[in-house]
């Protein structure tokens, strides 16, 4: 039985082409980019290329761009970042109640050293209301960072309007773009940002690399303190083959991004329909329309996540769920429930999230699979007896 | 402990998940446990039949994860053909021993599974007095 696999979302299969432009750099050309030699040399020349890549991927100037060890790390280097350099201008952060946690943390970590969140509520499609965002910027307001699109449910936020308000007021606008870059267009001028979370294995590329867009001129404290890599924001000896395969996986996205929109959206669509058709008491989470090409989120009533998750990998199909079955708090997903939805049915929610490997047949695979198990499930759930 | 020790799941866990014993409802049941709470994503309903102060049989229905459905199982495995006194012997570690070990993690479902078991035996314990005195009355 092949596997199908759509939990894109969480970490996507490296492509063959950039598992072959790291190789060498694993290999023969294991340079060190700060070495004078050319050995050294030759390893600066990989680096500097990817970053150019990557600039344009997003619309930036290579000097904007600090590689990471991944979307997590750029998060925190953006918040702390911005915090400790602006802290004698204010103490206030403004972020969206469904972020990811890489986001969250970071900010109740400031919290405990005094700075002050307001958490933006979102409507029940997930999205954030700019006039909220303006209404909340006071004169302490150092930040604001919403996401570009959310992990779990995919709704697109507005964050271009967001931009026109920071600038307005004066304060830096932080985008997590970790689930968008490379998956639809994504120009740093467009959205007014300052600074942007990027993450390589989420678009093809390897894990434990990621980026830090800043935009020119914006106030930040370095992350690393070592050496002067990364114009001593970052310093640390650059992971050279991770960002050379990042640098391909961008390169490969802005040429077929295009079309995997295109054809993603499609097939998004033909799950969410089919699902809707074959399985009663089901609603879709997050936008109908303004979402992620490749985000299908949906709560089943009367069953719980990890069980229909346990069964769709017994058919080899890999999804994911916002239950919290595992949590040691029991709490369902953070962001379902800021859409107003019950615990019970964040518990039976799932995620499926496609990509470049999708095919129409995968997507009929989950459209049989799905109807018998969810039946299943209800048979042995005591929460469907109750209310009928 | 299952082979792959980086497996969620036991193999038993599995089995129980994949083919659960007991599921459903019993008429007229003598005990009815209902334990958990769909906030917290765990709700064990445990019926059970007990005939000359043994457990004749038991059924289950649950709506949880892989873990509450297959301790849900195994506990209606363990307590069928066992006398009331013996069944409320049955702890959770017993459940979750039986399954070849939960994670830890997952432990809280062996409790409601316990729970469960104590519910629908005092329940049973409950009617039983509540009708031994209506007979009393009615002789």
């Amino acid at each position: 039985m092949k596997r199908v696999y759509l939990d894109y979302a969480a970490t996507t299969p490296t492509h063959p082409d950039v598992v072959k432009a790291m190789l060498p750099y694993l290999n023969d050309a294991f340079g060190n980019p700060s070495s004078m030699h050319s050995l050294g040399q030759e390893a600066r020349r990989a680096v500097e290329e990817a970053r150019e890549t990557i600039a344009a991927l997003i619309g930036a100037k290579n000097d904007e761009i600090v590689f990471t060890s991944g979307g997590t790390e750029a998060d925190n280097f953006a918040l702390k970042g911005v915090a400790y350099a602006n802290e004698h201008r204010g103490n206030h952060i403004i972020t969206s109640s469904i972020e990811h946690h890489a986001v969250i943390e970071p900010l109740k970590s400031l919290e405990r050293q005094g700075f002050k969140v307001t958490y933006l509520p979102v409507d029940q499609y997930g999205m954030v209301d700019p006039q909220d965002v303006r209404k909340a910027v006071s004169e302490k307001t150092i930040l604001i960072s919403v996401m570009h699109a959310n992990n779990e449910i995919g709704t697109i936020e507005p964050i271009a309007e967001m931009g026109r308000i920071a600038k307005e007021r004066g304060v830096y606008l932080h985008t997590d773009a970790v689930q968008t870059v490379g998956h639809i267009p994504v120009d740093v001028n467009e959205l007014g940002v300052d600074l942007l979370s990027m993450s390589a294995h989420k678009l093809s590329g390897p894990k434990g690399v990621g980026a830090l867009y800043i935009r020119k001129g914006t106030k930040v404290a370095p992350f690393m303190h070592g050496g002067e890599q990364e114009q001593r924001r970052r310093a640390s000896t650059e992971n050279v083959p991770g960002i050379v395969g990042f640098g391909k996986a961008a390169d490969i996205a802005q040429n077929e991004m295009r079309a995997e929109v295109e054809r993603l959206a499609l097939l998004r669509d033909q799950l969410i329909k089919g699902l809707l058709e074959r399985i009663d008491n089901m609603q879709l989470n997050g936008h109908p329309s303004k979402r992620l090409p490749n985000n299908v989120n949906v709560s089943i009533q009367f069953v719980e996540g990890e069980s229909m998750l346990l069964s769709l990998d017994m058919e080899g199909i890999a999804a994911s769920t916002g239950s919290a079955c595992s949590s040691s708090t029991l709490t369902p997903s953070h962001v379902l429930l800021a859409l107003g939805l019950q615990p019970e049915q964040a518990h039976g929610s799932l995620r499926f999230t496609l990509g470049r490997e999708t095919t129409k047949e995968e997507i009929g695979r989950v459209l049989e699979a799905l109807p018998p198990i969810v039946a299943k499930l209800r048979a042995m759930s005591p929460l469907l007896r109750s209310r009928a | 402990m299952s082979a792959d020790t980086w497996s969620l799941y036991s193999e038993k866990v599995m089995d129980h998940f994949r083919n659960p014993r007991n599921v459903g409802e019993i008429e007229n049941p003598d005990g009815t446990g209902h334990v958990g709470n769909p906030i917290c994503g765990d709700v064990m309903e445990l019926y059970i039949r007990v005939k000359n102060g043994v457990i004749a049989d038991a059924k289950f229905k649950t709506f949880g994860c892989g873990a509450a459905i297959a301790t849900s199982s195994m506990v209606t495995e363990m307590v069928i053909g066992k006398s009331i006194e013996e069944a409320l012997e049955i702890s959770n570690h017993a459940v979750a021993e039986a399954l070849g070990g939960l994670p830890p993690i997952k432990m809280h479902c062996s409790v409601l599974a316990e729970e469960a078991l104590r519910s629908a035996i005092n329940d049973y314990l409950n009617n039983r007095e509540k009708n031994g005195l209506k007979n009393e009355r009615s002789s």
